[in-house]
């Protein structure tokens, strides 16, 4: 089981950090996403592997699941949610800006038709 | 009042003049006077016990594990200085008003001469040396402000930039010295550090921590090779020259020294720095002073002399020349503010500073004559004016310092220095206003009003009444602030006019018959002055900033190319290097668990993962074919946690998993469906092998990890064990978050509104661009669905729409106890009303839409801050948790706990930052063609059927 996890959080964040090199902003948003994922299983190994633990307080059993990587880990989801909105935004406002989803900045590229700063921000 | 009220004061008073500037320029000057006049007397009233030798103290914790305490100690040499800060702040505040045109903003005039006060005041007064240092920092800000006053002249921006610069270079310099120093004692407290002589002097770090140190004092007080600063300053308006660049801010520097001379003094280290410096300014400052035509270059440059005057004397150690030192810092403050007070008389009135263009105004400005007279003299060191009395005792002090066991050196230089002091002052009185009257002055010179001329006026008639009577005016303050300079018994001295016939004497007859001669020989020499060669400071300063900021400008764009999978890449490769080299430099523990049993569920999915995964690298440039297969891996990722015993994690995934599939579907609307065939093989491979290599190393950390116990117990068992007793909840996770740790959820859920408001704000900056109208008037692709709005789905929506809406309440309730809580409701919540907006359009749901999710994100936050607030009122910290068991008849006992207030909050903050992240990326949709329409379905047949029955 051990080596299961290992291995998927190994070939999740190998692939989320393949696509993060990519050099369109969609891939590279893909690719935050898998390491928010191989990232989140990390923090929640960090309590050890626990099959068929009860997660809450009962009186029979002496053993339980470790709750700190899950309290840790659960606020890490949600807010990993709003990181992937934002940059998704951002993403959005460059590309409706400039009509190109590049995310280096080449020295062709093309005027914005949009001036806002707001809407630029996106490209740096 | 307590000496934090007096350094607080002025800063608290800084808002006002915004404010009253509205009620007219007299008001907001009476305003700010008001302010500078109430902390003076709130120091005067110190003032008794001081003169008695009492030290007054302030103590306050701020930060004492760093040593950082808001300390303050009024001694002698505080009460000095705070007394000339606030005493000719309180003059110059009249001035100003007067002197500054009705165009000039006032009321921000006031704010930052306010705000420097107050930064002054903080200095002089602090106990402890990081208190000081923040004081410090604030007087070069708020000094840039000053100098830069009058924005629209290049000359003032210039030279407020200039002073930044090189009072913020020494002031990072003393920082240095001043936490060397704080570490050899232990201690940061100023009065504990000045106990420790032996120690500091002993210490292997004395001198560079001394170095450091002189080099902020020197920067700030313009001494040599740092004074060219000051000059260039002058383009401040002249009340600020003559606050900061005469009486005050140049004074930081000399202060601290003199702050500082129990433990640094009295070494050669210091003496032939400080000493040598201070006469190298002076003497520099005083032949550059001859020559310069504007009044007030000639007053800086007379300043810079001056100030390396008093250095020079507290370089010599001796404790009857830092008496000496105390004496000159009061008669040079009166004199020469009256004098850049005057000289800004003169430019306001005949509407130009350059000597060569005035003469004759005596009869024309006859009152500010006398004024510029009397202290022009004073400075000159004449007698009956207190210039002549620290002159003649720094005369003395020099004739017994030999330098490098030389007896000649000192005291000859000096006397030049005093001999170019007293040309410099008689040219200002005899080339400005002695001579004939001429009739071409730009305007025509007349005295100006009294409140200008007041100020100026009463610090004369101190010029004259220290030099009359110094022993009766300013005896006891001179020896209490020296005695806390010298920090021990005062030397022997006497503040007389007459010393009988010595040494000094001579020395200050050649001087002054020697500046008279050169006076007179002043125009031959002023033309071989102009065609000699010099090293101009700004040119010089220019060339080396410019030179700095080309280089740091070559290395941004080296390093900074814009390729932003470069940046990637380098960090990827940094920090597995790290990792690499954290892993091979040290030692592992072996596998000290078992490795448990698998099951044939875990392998499917971790088949299914791992498939999903290598298909999404290899098919993700079809994007929508790349979400799909993310959907699956985010799948697997819940079953993943369900499998390994957290509910509360599974449900929180598989949630935020549907969110973020319906978040980017939504942006995918709109960017290319395709990603372009770009790389090369070889950048390929290249990002293949960083994948490899970083995925490799996360995965054998990962296992490194899992087979290893815990090296040091975990804090878990005491959440585990407290988590009922103290929380009043069995669902540990829950408890940990709205309780043990619910401070850290209160931030979250704020980044996370914040977050969403930061979506909204995008959106409607991109939306009311050229781009918003692109959008709508883009036309229709071409593959639409027929029917966007399907029946089925409709219907179905809204019948699992209370549903849904239950789940969330019951998964609400039930979290403190069971898997569930605030988080998880709000996102079950929030997709119900997505699939709302999905199924009938946006109008629709708009339209029903009945509180703003700013506000939710708002009330949200509000919730969760007055569920901690509310422990205050029992006496607790912020946000501890409270909980009971209450009895309702029909439902039996219920157990509420304050928590569940504070979970609303939670579960509040994310229905509200959810919805408006999408709904914000579904109004591109919105704007891009979408007909409104008052209709949830495209197809509706109980609105269709009588359309069809007309047909048939």
């Amino acid at each position: 089981m051990e080596y299961l996890l290992a291995s998927a959080i190994g070939v999740m964040s190998a692939a989320g950090i393949y696509l993060l090199l990519r050099m369109r902003t969609f891939p590279v948003i893909l690719g935050i996403s898998m390491l928010t994922y191989a990232v989140n299983l990390f923090l929640f190994a960090s309590g050890r592997i626990a099959i068929n633990l009860p997660p809450v307080l009962l009186n029979e059993t002496p053993t339980y699941a470790d709750p700190l990587p899950q309290a840790l880990v659960l606020t890490a989801i949600v807010i990993s949610f709003g990181m992937t909105a934002v940059v998704v935004l951002l993403a959005l406002g460059a590309f409706l800006s400039s009509r190109n989803d590049e995310v280096s900045l080449t020295p062709t590229d093309p005027q914005a038709p949009a001036t806002e700063p707001a809407a630029g921000e996106g490209r740096k | 009042m307590t000496l934090i009220l007096i350094a607080a004061l002025p800063f608290l008073g800084a808002l006002l003049p915004g404010l009253m500037i509205r009620a007219g320029r007299t008001v907001c000057a009476w305003t700010t006077a008001m302010v500078t006049l109430t902390a003076l007397i709130g120091l005067l009233v110190h003032a008794p016990a001081v003169m008695r030798g009492e030290v007054i103290r302030y103590q306050l914790e701020w930060m004492p594990a760093l040593g950082l305490n808001v300390n303050f100690f009024l001694d002698g040499l505080g009460l000095l200085f705070a007394g000339l800060i606030l005493g000719i702040g309180l003059l110059i505040i009249i001035y100003a008003r007067f002197y500054l045109a009705r165009q000039d903003p006032m009321g921000q005039f006031y704010t930052y001469l306010l705000l420097f006060q107050g930064a002054m005041v903080g200095i002089v007064l602090s106990d402890n040396i990081l208190l000081l240092l923040i004081f410090w920092e604030l007087t070069s800000l708020s000094s840039f402000l000053l100098i830069g006053y009058w924005k629209h002249l290049p000359e003032g921006r210039q030279g407020a930039r200039m002073a930044l610069a090189v009072t913020g270079m020494g002031g990072l310099a003393l920082i240095g010295g001043m936490l060397i120093l704080g570490n050899i004692v232990g201690s940061y407290d100023l009065s504990v550090i000045l106990q420790n002589k032996e120690l500091v002097q002993a210490s292997p770090l004395y001198l560079p921590a001394l170095i450091l140190i002189l080099i902020g004092c020197f920067t700030k007080s313009a001494q040599f090779p740092f004074h060219f600063w000051l000059p260039h300053a002058m383009a401040a308006p002249t009340p600020v020259s003559a606050y900061l660049h005469s009486a005050t801010m140049v004074k930081a520097g000399l202060f601290l020294m003199a702050r500082l001379w129990p433990v640094l003094a009295g070494t050669p280290e210091w003496f032939y720095i400080v000493a040598t410096t201070g006469l190298i300014t002076m003497v520099l400052g005083a032949v550059i002073a001859l020559f310069k035509d504007d009044l007030k270059a000639l007053l800086a440059f007379s300043t810079v002399s001056h100030l390396g005057l008093i250095t020079m004397l507290l370089g010599f150690g001796t404790p009857f020349a830092a008496v000496v030192a105390v004496f000159h810092i009061i008669n040079h403050a009166t004199f020469k503010a009256a004098l850049f007070m005057s000289a800004g008389i003169v430019d306001h009135e005949a509407h130009t500073r350059d000597i060569k263009r005035l003469g004759g105004l005596r009869h024309l400005m006859p009152v500010t004559f006398v004024i510029v007279t009397v202290a022009a003299l004073s400075m000159a060191g004449i007698p009956f004016f207190n210039g002549f009395l620290s002159k003649e005792m720094m005369l003395d002090a020099a004739s017994m310092t030999p330098w490098l066991d030389n007896p000649w050196i000192v005291p000859a230089l000096t006397t030049i220095g005093a001999l170019f002091s007293v040309a410099y002052s008689f040219r200002l009185i005899i080339h400005t206003f002695l001579g004939p009257k001429r009739d071409d002055y730009p305007a025509h010179p007349h005295d100006p009003g009294f409140g200008m001329w007041a100020p100026p006026a009463l610090l004369a008639v101190l010029v004259v009444l220290i030099g009359i009577a110094p022993a009766l005016m300013v005896g006891p303050l001179v020896a209490v602030a020296s005695g806390a300079v010298i920090g021990g018994e005062l030397p022997y001295y006497s503040l007389k006019i007459w010393h009988g016939v010595n040494t000094a004497l001579y020395l200050s007859i050649i001087a002054v018959a020697g500046g008279l001669v050169l006076l007179s020989r002043h125009r031959g020499l002023d033309a071989a002055w102009l065609r000699a060669r010099r090293p101009e400071a700004k040119a010089i300063f220019d060339s080396v900033v410019g030179g700095i900021t080309q280089a740091a400008n070559r290395v941004t764009d080296g390093l900074h190319d814009g390729s932003m999978p470069r940046y990637a890449s380098v960090f990827i490769v940094v920090v597995i290097g790290a990792g690499a080299a954290a892993w091979f430099g040290g030692t592992a523990a072996g596998a000290t668990r078992e490795v448990t049993a698998v099951g044939p569920v875990p392998i499917v999915g971790w088949l299914l993962l791992v498939v999903a995964s290598a298909c999404m690298v290899i098919f993700h440039r079809d994007r929508l074919l790349a979400l799909v297969l993310m959907g699956i891996v985010g799948l697997m990722v819940s079953v993943a946690f369900i499998y390994m015993s957290a509910p509360d994690l599974a449900m929180t995934q598989i949630s935020v998993e549907v969110a973020t599939i319906i978040l980017l579907l939504l942006a995918l609307n709109f960017l290319p469906k395709t990603t372009p065939d770009e790389s090369g093989s070889a950048r390929r491979w290249r990002d293949g092998t960083i994948a490899a290599l970083g995925g490799v190393a996360i995965g054998g950390l990962t296992l490194v990890m899992l087979l290893s116990d815990f090296p040091q117990e975990s804090i878990s068992a005491f959440h585990l064990a407290n988590s009922k007793p103290g929380g009043g909840g069995t669902n540990v996770v829950n408890v940990i978050l709205v309780d043990f740790r619910g401070f850290d959820t209160f931030g979250e859920v704020i980044v996370l509104g914040i977050g969403a408001l930061v979506i909204f704000a995008m959106t409607e900056s991109v939306l009311n661009s050229p781009v918003g109208a692109w959008l709508k008037q883009r036309p229709a692709t071409n593959d639409k669905a027929g029917d966007r709005h399907p029946l089925m789905m409709v219907v179905a929506t809204r019948v699992m729409m209370p549903i849904a809406l239950m789940v969330g309440v019951f998964i609400f309730l039930r979290g403190h106890n069971e898997p569930g809580g605030g988080f998880i409701a709000g996102l079950i919540v929030a997709i119900a009303l997505v699939m709302q907006y999905m199924a009938s359009g946006f109008d629709w749901a708009a339209a029903r839409q009945r509180f703003p999710y700013h506000a939710t994100i708002a009330m949200g936050v509000f919730a969760a801050a007055f569920t901690g607030i509310g422990s205050w009122f029992a006496g607790r910290p912020f946000l501890t948790s409270n909980y009971g068991y209450f009895q309702i008849p029909p439902m039996g006992e219920f157990e509420l706990a304050t928590a569940m207030a504070f979970d609303v909050g939670v579960f509040l903050c994310v229905v509200g930052a959810v919805m408006l992240a999408l709904e914000s990326l579904s109004r591109f949709a919105h704007r891009a063609g979408d007909r409104p329409s008052p209709y949830p379905m495209d197809i509706d047949p109980s609105r269709d059927q009588p359309q069809e029955a007309k047909d048939s």
